[in-house]
């Protein structure tokens, strides 16, 4: 065929850049047999398991003493198994605030901002809860749902405003998530610098602990796993519910789907994606209300080791399905911890744990296509 | 107001303006090409990180810097092929996989540096690029030649888009790539080709930091750039020249708010400073974005066949 428009003036002569010759097509399948996807997630698991192998070699380590190293160090233990779950529980809420967002195509990237602004903000909510004797001033009944609907409400305020934004201006909200993360936390960082900073820490960059009566209580006992897990999984169970058997959920759907097609349908599009927002924005905040007072009780800039960015590679991992997401959180969660273990016995970096989930997601997400698509070689 | 002037009359300021443009420039160009075409690249943050590694890693080694500006553009470009057969071959959600490259690509650069350098305490170091004070000229005498590069490649990639036919192919498949179709151009290859090509600008721009405004690879060197790319190029309305000016215009509020960090110390936190030039990205989003030209086509993978 001839080639009209793109070529390259090379001396004398034009070079062709792009004739078409289609090496490989993409025909949608018509029916998705539980085989193709089971096979599609076998697959997926033994592609990244032989990639971080490689790179395992690389370390010069044995590569099945480090794989063992992780899944002990994940699950071989009391000790491994609650340390697991204390990591996936800030993950699920993180996971499930962009499963939400990402259902109904509103890219929420700013989790790891509205996590920082609810901790801070669950953290204020206590001191501002302590009468002078140190000591809560309102009933425990009263002041712990207060605390975890300030953290909350935080988080969703904050994704409301690039949700706005969108509707009313047309401002790409991928952008503005993303940029809002650095003014978060160091909006957190200038609080901690100043009037939420404990004169107590030596000058770190930390705040006041929150008050113990309203610390999450732990499930059990020398171990950190707390009742935020429990929170985070009826959560996901109630979220699943909203998705698939109420309207509102439906119509998130919909506008996720077509956004066109919603509103001929006589879908608001615009209040879905607000009510979406504070839903996602306030799951986000709920992860650092979690970490505040379920894990370290006060307020530091490392607190949270990207558990934000994570939520998203979360929330693809479980294809957007709430429940899977829990699945998918202590997967991660498992990945992290078990990382560190085998860094500890095994010479092989940490970072192990972030390519083991950047190659599943991407593993995932090609072999996810691959059950809806055959393709066609020539 | 004087102490305004004055920073506005300083050399030493507009030096610093044009050393943090540079890699914003080289980004934001990458980004450019991959949009043009319909393309959204996420991975840029990952891609700049691994060219800040791989660049280093190879003159670190023994390679000449501008062997490692060459290698940092390769690794920026085998990203871009990853990127490329996730989104144009495969029709997956850009900003998933653009996400995954990100985090694929910088997991992928710490661990090889932990892998390489097991146990330092201080990150090694090499020689960077030197200023060309062989250059008559006064703020640029005191820049690398990455920043010349850099400066060259905008008016390089204008006459490309604008006065090819390549380019026309290019900008064509970003609005409609049906139409491209049917001129017989394999839509595919022409869009991948143009991530190949700007992710390698953005591993080029990554290069920068390590090869000539520092002299070592750090964790978070990269911390937010690449998306700061990503917002320059809707205010720069996907023009090469605006997308200069707009990687100046962010430039020179970075350099300002360290300026007046230093001399208006103490009066207002120092967060609220940094704060800045991420504020005036957003405001300066909301001022474009209802004229926003965006290629008509971007984010939309394209199905051979369908409509």
């Amino acid at each position: 065929m001839a080639c009209h428009l793109p070529y390259v003036w090379c001396a004398k002569r034009t070079l062709c850049l792009c004739q078409q010759t289609t090496l490989m097509r993409l025909e949608p399948r018509t029916s998705i047999s539980p085989l193709a996807t089971a096979s599609a997630g076998l697959g997926a698991i033994a592609f990244t398991l032989v990639v971080c192998a490689l790179l395992i070699l690389w370390a010069n380590a044995d590569v099945f003493t480090a794989y063992g190293a992780i899944f002990t160090g994940a699950f071989g233990s009391r000790f491994a198994i609650t340390e697991t779950l204390t990591r996936a529980t800030p993950l699920i809420f993180t996971g499930l605030a962009a499963a939400v967002a990402f259902r109904a195509r509103l890219y929420n990237i700013g989790a790891e901002g509205q996590l920082y602004v609810g901790a801070i903000v669950a953290v204020a909510a206590s001191m501002w809860m302590t009468n002078e004797a140190g000591e809560l001033g309102l009933p425990v009944a009263l002041a712990f749902p207060l605390m975890i609907a300030a953290g909350a409400l935080a988080g969703a305020l904050l994704l409301l405003i690039p949700t706005l934004l969108k509707t009313a201006f047309k401002v790409d909200e991928v952008v503005t998530t993303l940029l809002l993360n650095f003014i978060a936390l160091l909006f957190v960082s200038m609080l901690l610098d100043g009037p939420m900073k404990d004169p107590t820490a030596m000058g770190w960059p930390q705040s006041p602990t929150l008050l113990a009566d309203l610390e999450f209580s732990k499930l059990m006992r020398r171990a950190r796993v707390h009742s935020g897990l429990l929170f985070a999984s009826v959560i996901s169970v109630v979220l699943w519910c909203v998705l698939s058997f109420t309207r509102f959920g439906l119509a998130l759907r919909a506008v996720g789907a077509s956004p066109r097609g919603a509103a001929f349908a006589g879908i608001s599009v615009n209040a879905t994606l607000i009510k979406v927002a504070l839903i996602s924005g306030a799951l986000a905040g709920l992860a650092g209300v979690g970490e505040v007072a379920g894990r370290t009780g006060y307020v530091t800039l490392d607190m949270s080791p990207g558990y934000g960015y994570s939520g998203i590679v979360i929330a693809m991992l479980a294809g957007l399905n709430p429940l899977g997401v829990v699945l998918a959180a202590v997967f991660v969660g498992a990945a992290i911890v078990g990382a560190d273990a085998m860094s500890r016995v095994v010479n092989v970096p940490t970072y192990i744990a972030d390519v083991i989930v950047a190659t599943a997601l991407i593993a995932v997400l090609v072999s996810g296509l691959l059950t809806q698509y055959k393709v066609k070689w020539r | 107001m004087t102490e305004f002037l004055a920073m506005l009359a300083d050399a030493d300021f507009w030096v610093a303006v044009l050393r943090i443009a540079t890699p914003l420039i080289f980004g934001t160009l990458g980004v450019l090409l991959c949009e043009r075409a319909g393309v959204l690249n996420l991975g840029i943050e990952g891609i700049m990180v691994a060219g800040a590694f791989t660049g280093w890693l190879a003159v670190y080694l023994g390679g000449t810097l501008w062997f490692g500006v060459g290698v940092a553009a390769l690794s920026g470009a085998l990203l871009g092929v990853l990127h490329a057969f996730l989104v144009v071959r495969l029709p997956l959600s850009q900003h998933v996989a653009g996400l995954g490259i990100t985090l694929f690509a910088t997991s992928l650069s710490y661990y090889a540096y932990r892998v390489t350098f097991p146990k330092v305490e201080s990150p090694p170091k090499i020689v960077s690029f030197a200023e060309m004070s062989w250059l008559p000229l006064p703020v640029l005498s005191q820049q690398t030649p990455l920043t010349l590069l850099a400066l060259l490649l905008v008016p390089t990639l204008w006459y490309v888009l604008y006065r090819t036919p390549l380019g026309l192919a290019i900008r064509a498949v970003g609005e409609n790539p049906h139409a491209v179709e049917s001129q017989g151009i394999d839509v595919m290859r022409l869009r991948t080709a143009a991530i190949v090509a700007g992710s390698a600008l953005m591993g080029v721009g990554g290069a920068f930091l390590t090869l000539a405004a520092f002299n070592s690879f750090f964790f978070n060197m990269v911390n937010g750039r690449g998306w700061i790319c990503v917002a320059l190029i809707v205010f720069a309305s996907w023009r090469p020249g605006k997308a200069l000016a707009g990687a100046l215009l962010f430039a020179f509020f970075d350099a300002a708010q360290l300026r007046l960090q230093q001399s208006g110390g103490g009066v207002l936190p120092y967060q609220l400073y940094l704060m800045l030039p991420y504020v005036l990205s957003i405001v300066a989003l909301i001022l474009v974005a209802r004229k926003a030209a965006y290629p008509q086509a971007l984010m939309r993978p394209y199905v051979k066949g369908s409509r």
